[in-house]
Order: C-alpha cells, then sequence, then structure tokens
C-alpha cells in the first residue's frame, strides 16, 4: 500500500511538472504575435558585448546597435549567448537569425554565412607582458608561443606565424590569464579589445605593442542567402542617417566615426 | 541533406591524433585515480578517526562538483596561489585524477563492504590484524566486484576528459572544435568525434566483459 502511494505522489508530481510546461508556452503563443529577432552572441568581448556590472543583462556597442536594429525594423529582440565558434554552426542550425559578436568579415566566413554591411572598422594586435623586451612586432613572434581565441582572426594571424606554437582558448579573458600566468609569451586579438582590456586593469601586467595589422571590418552575419541582411543593412542605413548610430559609437569609442 | 563525407574522411587522421592523446590522459588519470581510490576507499572503512574523516571531506568535495570547475581551479586558479604557472598536462592529469579518486574510493568503499562481515570476523579470529584481513581475504574478494563499476569509470572518464580542452589541451573533442571553425561542418564533424568516442568506449566495454569472464568463480 506504501509503495503504490509513493508511486502514485511521483506521477502526480511528474504530471504536473509536464503540465506547468506545456501552460507557458501556450500562454505565450497568444499574446505574441509580434516579429522577434533572435540574435547570438558571445557575451565576453568588452566593449563590444558583455555582462553588464552586477547584472546578468548585457550591454557593450553590438548589443546597443543590434537592439537600435531591431527597434527600427519594428521587432523585439531577444540576445542568447554561446561560444564563439559555436555561433556561425547555430546561425545554419537555425537557432539564431542573425549574429552579432566583433565579428569580422572575412572571405572564408562569407562562404559559409551572408554579411550584412560592414559597421565598424577594427585591426588585430599583439598583447604581451610588461616586462617583455623581446617582442615588438609580429616578425619577433617567429617560435614563440602565441594564445587565441578560437575561430577568430587572431587565431588565423597566429597560426599564420612561423613556427609557433598556438593554443587557443574558448573565450579572450582566458587566453589573456594564460599570458598572465606565463603560458604564452604573447596573445593576438581585437584591438578595441585589447585596449579596454588593458584599460580595465589589464594595464598592470600587459600592454600591446606593434602596428595595427589586418585591417578588418566587423559584420552582422545572417544566414547564408537570408533576406534579413537587407532588412538590417535598411534599417541601418536609417540610423546613420538620423543619428543614432553616430551616438552610440561616441558613447563607446569616444570619437565620431 | 548534403553530407561532406570528403570533408570528414580527410579529418579523421587529425582526430585520431586527438583520440590517442584523450587515451593517454584517461588511462594515466585512472590508474592514478586507482591508486588514489584504493587508499581513500579503505580509508573511509579504517577506525582511525581522523583518517576516516580527511577521506569523507575529499570525496564529498570532489563529488560535489562538476569536473570542468575542477580543471579551472587546478589551471587558472591554483597558479594566483603558489605564484607560478602549472602545466597544462600536469593541471589535466591532476584533476582528473584527483576526480577520479573519489569516485573510484567510493566503488572500492561498495566492493570491501559487500563482503560477508564474516569473512573479517574470521580473519580477526584467526589471529590477523584488520590490515592483514584486508590486504589477503577481503581485498581478492571485493576485486571481483569492482571490475564493472571501474570499467564504467574508464569509460567515463574517457568522455570526461573532452573537458580538458577548456585549457587548450587538443585531445579529440578540441580536434573537431578546431575542424569546425575553420570549416563550419559542424555535423559532419561533430559526428566523426562522436563515432571516434564510440569506438572507444565500445572497445574499453568489451575489455571489461573479457576481464569479468577470466575472473568469474565456477
Amino acid at each position: 500500500m506504501k509503495k503504490v502511494l509513493v508511486f502514485l505522489m511521483m506521477a502526480i508530481m511528474a504530471c504536473s511538472m509536464m503540465l506547468t510546461g506545456c501552460g507557458g508556452s501556450k500562454e505565450e503563443k497568444k499574446a505574441e504575435p509580434a516579429k522577434v529577432l533572435r540574435v547570438g552572441t558571445e557575451p565576453a568581448f568588452a566593449p563590444f558585448e558583455f555582462p553588464k556590472e552586477g547584472s546578468k543583462e548585457l550591454t557593450g556597442f553590438d548589443i546597443e546597435l543590434v537592439q537600435a536594429i531591431g527597434k527600427q525594423m519594428g521587432a523585439k529582440v531577444e540576445i542568447s549567448g554561446m561560444g564563439f565558434d559555436a555561433l556561425i554552426p547555430a546561425l545554419n542550425a537555425g537557432n539564431i537569425d542573425v549574429a552579432i559578436a566583433g565579428m569580422t568579415i572575412t572571405e572564408e566566413r562569407k562562404k559559409a554565412v551572408s554579411f550584412s554591411d560592414p559597421y565598424y572598422t577594427s585591426g588585430l594586435i599583439i598583447m604581451v607582458k610588461k616586462d617583455n623586451t623581446a617582442v615588438k612586432s609580429i616578425d619577433d613572434l617567429k617560435g614563440k608561443r602565441i594564445a587565441a581565441q578560437i575561430g577568430t582572426t587572431g587565431e588565423m594571424k597566429s597560426r599564420s606565424v612561423e613556427g609557433a606554437k598556438v593554443t587557443t582558448f574558448n573565450t579572450q579573458d582566458e587566453a589573456a590569464l594564460e599570458l598572465k600566468n606565463g603560458g604564452v609569451d604573447a596573445v593576438i586579438g581585437d584591438l578595441p579589445v585589447m585596449e579596454y582590456y588593458l584599460a580595465k586593469g589589464g594595464s598592470q601586467f600587459a600592454m600591446t605593442v606593434g602596428e595595427k595589422m589586418e585591417a578588418e571590418q566587423y559584420g552582422i552575419a545572417a544566414k547564408k542567402g537570408s533576406k534579413l541582411v537587407e532588412d538590417i543593412n535598411k534599417a541601418m542605413a536609417e540610423l546613420k542617417k538620423n543619428g543614432e548610430f553616430d551616438k552610440i559609437y561616441k558613447k563607446w569609442f569616444g570619437e565620431a566615426k | 541533406m548534403e553530407l561532406n563525407f570528403d570533408l570528414m574522411v580527410k579529418s579523421f587522421p587529425l582526430l585520431l591524433a586527438g583520440a590517442g592523446i584523450t587515451v593517454e590522459i584517461t588511462a594515466m588519470s585512472v590508474f592514478m585515480g586507482l591508486i588514489i581510490g584504493c587508499l581513500v576507499g579503505i580509508a573511509r572503512l579504517c577506525t582511525i578517526k581522523p583518517l576516516r574523516y580527511l577521506a569523507n571531506v575529499y570525496v564529498d568535495f570532489i563529488r560535489g562538483t562538476p569536473l570542468l570547475v575542477q580543471i579551472f581551479l587546478v589551471y587558472f586558479a591554483l597558479p594566483g596561489i603558489i605564484g607560478s604557472r602549472v602545466d597544462p598536462f600536469l593541471a589535466a592529469i591532476s584533476a582528473c585524477s584527483i576526480n577520479s579518486g573519489a569516485y573510484i574510493a567510493e566503488i572500492f568503499r561498495a566492493g570491501i563492504q559487500s563482503i560477508d562481515k564474516g569473512q573479517m570476523e574470521a580473519g580477526r579470529s584467526l589471529g590477523m590484524s584488520w590490515a592483514q584481513t584486508m590486504r589477503y581475504i577481503i581485498m581478492p574478494q571485493a576485486f571481483k566486484r569492482i571490475i564493472p563499476p571501474l570499467g564504467n569509470e574508464f569509460i567515463a572518464m574517457l568522455k570526461d576528459s573532452s573537458l580538458v580542452s577548456v585549457i587548450g589541451f587538443e585531445e579529440l573533442t578540441r580536434r573537431g572544435q578546431l575542424i569546425i571553425a575553420r570549416t563550419y561542418a559542424s555535423f559532419e564533424i561533430w559526428m566523426a568525434v562522436a563515432i571516434v568516442y564510440l569506438v572507444m568506449t565500445f572497445a574499453v566495454a568489451r575489455f571489461t566483459g573479457y576481464l569479468e569472464r577470466r575472473f568469474e568463480t565456477k
């Protein structure tokens, strides 16, 4: 008798849990006919996308830009975070509609996804420890150990260095930590991100060296051939015309573009 | 749907090299874990209170935290405390061995406790010490019982070793990730990675079955 009671209780609990799940989505479907723009990003790339201090909400140039674009398009923006190298697979699988993540427009990537018009001009830079006098430019990195974030143009640049031993990490922070612990001689990554990192305390142990390399442009990625690209370009053009774009740009980068 | 078989086949050599590293990490970790686990498992049962307490704390902490967090602790947090860098290979093996050790300790403990209490009583009444009874009477019998769960642990560690990819270790899963980062062929590469893991775990499962049969008491 007791065993039957216990079994019944568990069955009731399981059923009620399943029912609450059902109920929730039904309500949502009734109240939400508006357009939704599902955006993917990698939330560890300050100042482009990173968590707000003390909260789990995201902030940053990319985040504010994509929210302004969504508003312009009349769509509700839903942002989900994932690893940088998971963004393009997520686009192809249809898990997200667009990806904005300081993603450089490259020929390789253009084969896999469609990009919007460029919205930011960036470049790569080398970061080394403050006491490193041996490395002054990329030529000095021959045969050295370099850390980079997996799937980024920084990783590709690192691999192009003759004899370099490249270690890849899932995020920029981990690559920087590896530099701090002396595991590598240099990190190659996006200039604005490195500068932000140094400004926020990284300059206590690190510095950038050499020239800005590979003028690159960031774009918003969408599934190959998607019509969304036109919509995004239209919205972005509007934002540039009415000054919204410049406002956001000035907020994060000081001078107007 | 179109499958890029050509890419899958071309990637296998790279993936297999990564698999070699996976097996290396797993084998070393489980081996170290066996030593740790055997000692800690017995310690959980012995009568010396402080020893038993230490063993309990160890097992509770390791079983209570994710392996991923343990790897991060050893590789990224430890250097901050001890002031010098930890070699990635050492970090990976340490984290996995310590993790394995806790689970194997429980396997040993369960195996030992499953042996009839009468065996220990018989051994003691014959004049053997607790340690001697353990070594000559209990452990040999427990050995047969712990083979299946040990095989399980080896298989589990084979798959859990994929977590060391977060410290940049190029084992099987990481190799897959790197290829996908270049080619964006998510489906094909992850399928290939899954197949390689399957082959490895299947081999271990078969071997465990063989060991069980070999030690079967008629």
